[in-house]
């Protein structure tokens, strides 16, 4: 897809070295990065957080924060150094040449700005004024596809979807028609329909634009869908690069040998085998650096690894490697053995059995239904995985089983056959501790001016009853079985990293033996090889444990690797439930269907693809009949709109709630490509 | 079992780097403002203990023959209408409003915090009645409030902290209550409310250490205006009594004298109140800087 017009690079970095002044001393982010983008190409960077992903990004427009300066090296843009452009210069470089996409679109744009005259000033400061910079902008948001643009003008941001103001952003990224366009993670905090738009999107403009494209995203996913050739950033330096289908297919450092291994993909599932992890963690920024960086999370270093730093290895193909074995990349031996014991099949009577729930707020006066007549069962020692859009009511649910927001009059939630009360404080104190969480954010849900001792003898005296010596010898064994240790005791959460605040945060949840553990997106704030760690701990705490999981996620990967049952759910209603491989392989419902055709694949599988037109409906104005019907992409006609399906059986214990019948959708569905499980 | 029990390497946690409150000290003692309103007020603390001990004369001997000389070098600030000396006055007349505000900013701090946490935290038709009649309270101006309280109990600095003290409770309560909004919000109190916490425990180990911060800026802050309240209430006789040297009793027995050209008796005192506020609202941007870099 290489554009040969233009014969100069659109960006060449050399030997790029940055640091940020950390307490009166200079530490390294980036260490001599090598790095070009021809004209027209995409290139994408990847890597864990702490990387240096986006300092590249703000070198390149010399946007770094004030404690960050450039210590070495040159950038090129268009062949012009950046670095020697004065502040006139610089500026009509920003404003003609480069363009940057955020991963907040929120805070991209002016809260206080109507989209039109967000997008008119861009034209305005090129000299266009008037109609005619409307008509531009006008021209811009058709451009990006956006559904009534002339609507969207008018329009505050907070008054359009995630999904739309990303598209306004990219908008107002190509008004100046760049030739460098900057995306960084453009797409993290989107779901995931909503993401595979944005992501067409940016496909389809890269066709009919010039620009050549950096895109920063810790999703290899993404990445390999949308880039010609990757670079792998690791400790600030580049450790491979190459085509992105050799990079991704036949990868030649070990840490993106670990980093592909870490993703739960093939449909894995936690019976199947643990996920691998990367042991150790990143170098911190500025560390002293002897020999490879990587060294020390590398079952394949050797003496020579730790004592002499690898140069970039030509592998020829334009292939790069900074790995002194990069022969013997992928002999990389697994850090997290694959075995586990068998899972005993399971009889037992449900732990939790929900019958008919709903939760109905009030919106503007109007009944918004959350969660509507939602049944569901599960085992001890299953994991229920709840998938879904956001605003389809998955953590609603949640905070009704928990007892945090008490459900309407009627339908049941009973625990090991007794029923519970509606809100907590009526609760036994057996059933508090019986039912925990696992909240998406540390940050929030650990108490920041607590030690973690604190925290989690708290959560033992409180949840387990206990005192004294007892607690003490409990609390030992708890951070042992979080696989913390006695020295993560006694700081507080911040001096600790996300992967192991979550686990102090899995550590509470557990304190006082639960039976049902909510886990509410509890990786998605971690990288992929913490995320691995931690799908990990939880699949382990649950098989000793016999504990059973809610496992809600927008990552229907680890949702799969989880999960034993899955519950579709969409404007608060279960559209499809069923055991997780009937599920996934189907036949499924649209949505569902929808859902998974979504998901980037690192292998660029993709057969069929749908696409869900479109925002999710308003609650509190859900249409009528099936709900679906105004997204949906095989909707049969009238009686869609106006009757509701029922949730009927497809198979034993497979339900799903669609006029067509199930035979018929085994049929449509039929042409798509089953994954091996 | 499996393998993966072994604990994984795991990082020594990073006990280098500073904690929160290191952080603020830290950047408050990089701070001119908040340094230099420091100076300011430890000059006046000092010579609120330490002050009768080296004024040139006694603050409350009168000398009649002396009195309203101008400012000389025997009497630097001049004398006042008994013929006592104005500067040994200003000097030792810190020591009643010195304790008088602090308290009453104590008490509107303590009364404050408690009932912010509790209308915050329950929200609901308790935050909806508390907080309108907080709002009513802050409506009715503090002399009509010190007015009420002195017919009632008599004057006597305890009204004069009572009366402050209450009367400033409510501005901290609202700052409280906005901060407790803030907070009760995040998971931790859900994880609090998960394991059947009291309401007292989730607002006062739960809650309360995270949002000092607002607290003490609040307070310092307050601690400027109980200066200029305490001075105030003196000036209008609510406040502290003669014989006490204090700054706005004395420019409240003076400020007649002015029309005569006397100004001395009343400028420094004047002063000296102005440089205390000033001090402390240094000391208070100090702080609030300190806690929002």
């Amino acid at each position: 897809m290489t554009d040969p017009r233009q014969a100069a690079n659109a960006l060449e970095l050399k030997d790029l070295s940055v640091a940020y002044r950390v307490g009166r001393r200079n530490r390294a982010v980036l260490r001599n990065v090598n790095l070009t983008i021809k004209a027209g190409e995409a290139y994408g960077l990847v890597g864990e957080s702490g990387c240096g992903k986006s300092t590249v990004a703000l070198s390149v427009v010399r946007y770094l924060p004030r404690n960050g300066s450039i210590t070495g090296g040159s950038i090129a843009l268009d062949g012009k150094d950046v670095m020697k452009l004065d502040a006139e210069a610089l500026r009509r470089a920003r404003a003609d040449s480069v363009s940057m996409v955020y991963q907040d679109p929120g805070k991209a744009l002016n809260p206080s700005l109507r989209i039109g005259r967000q997008l008119t000033e861009i034209f305005e400061l090129a000299g266009v004024t008037g109609q005619a910079a409307e008509d531009k902008a006008l021209a811009m948001l058709n451009r990006v596809r956006i559904s009534d643009p002339a609507g969207v003008m008018q329009r505050y941001p907070h008054q359009l979807s995630g999904g739309m103001q990303q598209r306004v952003a990219i908008a107002m990224a190509l008004a100046n028609d760049p030739s460098m366009l900057i995306l960084d993670e453009p797409t993290t905090g989107l779901d995931a329909t909503v993401e595979a738009e944005v992501l067409d999107l940016i496909g389809q403009l890269r066709r009919e634009l010039s620009a050549s494209i950096l895109f920063i995203s810790h999703n290899l996913a993404v990445v390999s869908n949308m880039c010609d050739r990757v670079g792998v950033l690791y400790a600030g330096m580049l450790v491979e690069e190459g085509s992105t289908r050799d990079v991704f297919n036949d990868p030649r450092h070990p840490y993106t040998v670990a980093l592909l291994r870490c993703l739960p993909s093939g449909g894995q599932r936690k019976d199947q085998g643990r996920l691998d992890t990367i042991p150790g963690f990143l170098p911190g920024i500025g560390a002293n650096i002897v020999g490879c960086a990587f060294a020390d999370r590398c079952a394949l270093a050797t003496e020579r690894c730790r004592a002499e730093p690898p140069p970039l290895y030509e592998l020829g193909d334009g292939r790069l490697s900074r790995c002194h074995y990069h022969d013997k990349a992928q002999s990389l031996p697994r850090a997290t053995p694959a075995e586990i014991a068998a899972a005993q099949p399971k009889q037992a009577p449900p732990v939790l059995q929900v019958e008919g729930l709903n939760k109905t707020y009030a919106s503007h006066g109007r009944p918004l239904r959350a969660v509507k007549d939602v049944s569901v069962s599960l085992r001890p020692g299953e994991t229920l995985g709840l998938v879904g859009e956001s605003g389809s009511g998955k953590t609603t649910f949640a905070r009704l089983l928990l007892g945090l927001v008490a459900p309407d009059d009627g339908g049941s939630i009973e625990l090991e056959g007794k029923k519970l009360a509606p809100r907590l404080a009526s609760r036994s104190e057996d059933q508090v501790k019986a039912v925990q969480i696992v909240f998406q954010n540390p940050d929030s849900a650990l108490n920041r001016s607590h030690s973690i001792r604190h925290i989690l003898s708290r959560a033992l005296k409180r949840l387990g009853g206990l005192t004294g010596k007892k607690l003490d010898n409990r609390l030992e064994e708890l951070v042992r079985s979080v696989r913390l240790t006695d020295r993560h005791l006694a700081v507080k959460p911040r001096q600790l990293s996300g992967g192991l605040k979550q686990r102090v945060a899995i550590a509470r949840a557990f304190a006082g033996d639960p039976r049902i553990v909510v886990c509410d997106e509890p990786t998605s704030a971690l990288d992929v090889s913490v995320q691995a760690a931690i799908l990990n701990l939880l699949a382990d705490l649950q098989s000793r444990q016999d504990v059973s999981y809610i496992f809600i996620s927008h990552d229907l990967g680890v949702v799969r690797y989880l999960s034993d049952k899955i519950a579709v759910l969409y404007l608060g209603r279960i559209m499809e439930f069923g055991p997780s491989e009937a599920v996934f392989s189907g036949p499924h419902h649209p949505y569902t269907e929808a859902l998974l055709s979504a998901v980037p694949k690192l292998d660029r599988s993709e057969s069929a693809r749908i696409r869900l037109d479109g925002e999710i409906p308003s609650a509190a104005n859900p249409p009528t009949g099936c709900v679906f019907h105004t997204r949906c992409p095989r909707k049969i006609g009238a009686i869609c709109e106006t009757k509701e399906p029922e949730l009927a059986e497809a198979q034993p214990g497979h339900t799903i709630r669609c006029h067509i019948p199930y035979d018929e959708l085994a049929r449509l569905q039929k042409p798509k490509a089953v994954e091996p499980a | 079992m499996s393998a993966t029990d072994t604990p994984v390497s795991l990082p020594t946690p990073d006990t280098a780097q500073r904690s929160p409150w290191g952080e603020v000290l830290h950047s408050l003692l990089r701070s001119g403002t908040f340094l230099t309103g420091l100076a300011i007020v430890v000059f006046w603390i000092v010579c609120a203990l330490f002050g009768q001990h080296f004024v040139p004369y006694d603050p409350l001997a009168s000398d009649i023959i002396d009195a309203l000389t101008p400012p000389a070098a025997n009497h630097w600030f001049g004398t006042d209408q008994l013929g006592r000396d104005v500067f040994s006055r200003v000097i030792v007349g810190s020591r009643d409003i010195l304790t008088v505000a602090p308290l009453a900013t104590i008490l509107a701090t303590i009364a404050g915090t408690a009932l912010g946490l509790v209308i915050g935290y329950f929200r609901g038709i308790v935050d909806d009645i508390v907080s309108r009649v907080l709002e009513a309270f802050m409506a009715i101006p503090v002399v009509i409030i010190a007015l009420l309280a002195i017919v009632a109990l008599g004057t006597s600095k305890i009204t004069v902290i009572v009366v402050i003290g209450l009367s400033f409770a409510p501005i901290i309560a609202r700052t409280v209550r906005s901060a407790v909004l803030a907070e009760r919000e995040l998971d931790y109190v859900a994880a609090a409310k998960l394991r059947h916490e009291g309401a007292l425990h989730t607002m006062f180990v739960e809650i309360l250490p995270n949002v000092i911060p607002p607290i003490l800026v609040e307070t310092t802050v307050r601690l400027g205006y109980a200066i200029f309240a305490v001075a105030t209430l003196s000036f209008m006789g609510f406040g502290i009594q003669p014989p006490s040297p204090d700054w706005g009793l004395s420019i409240s027995s003076n400020y007649g004298m002015i029309g005569g050209g006397f100004w001395w008796t009343v400028l420094f005192d004047a002063l000296a109140i102005a440089s205390l506020v000033i001090g402390v609202n240094l000391v208070a941007d100090g702080v609030h800087g300190a806690f929002n870099d």
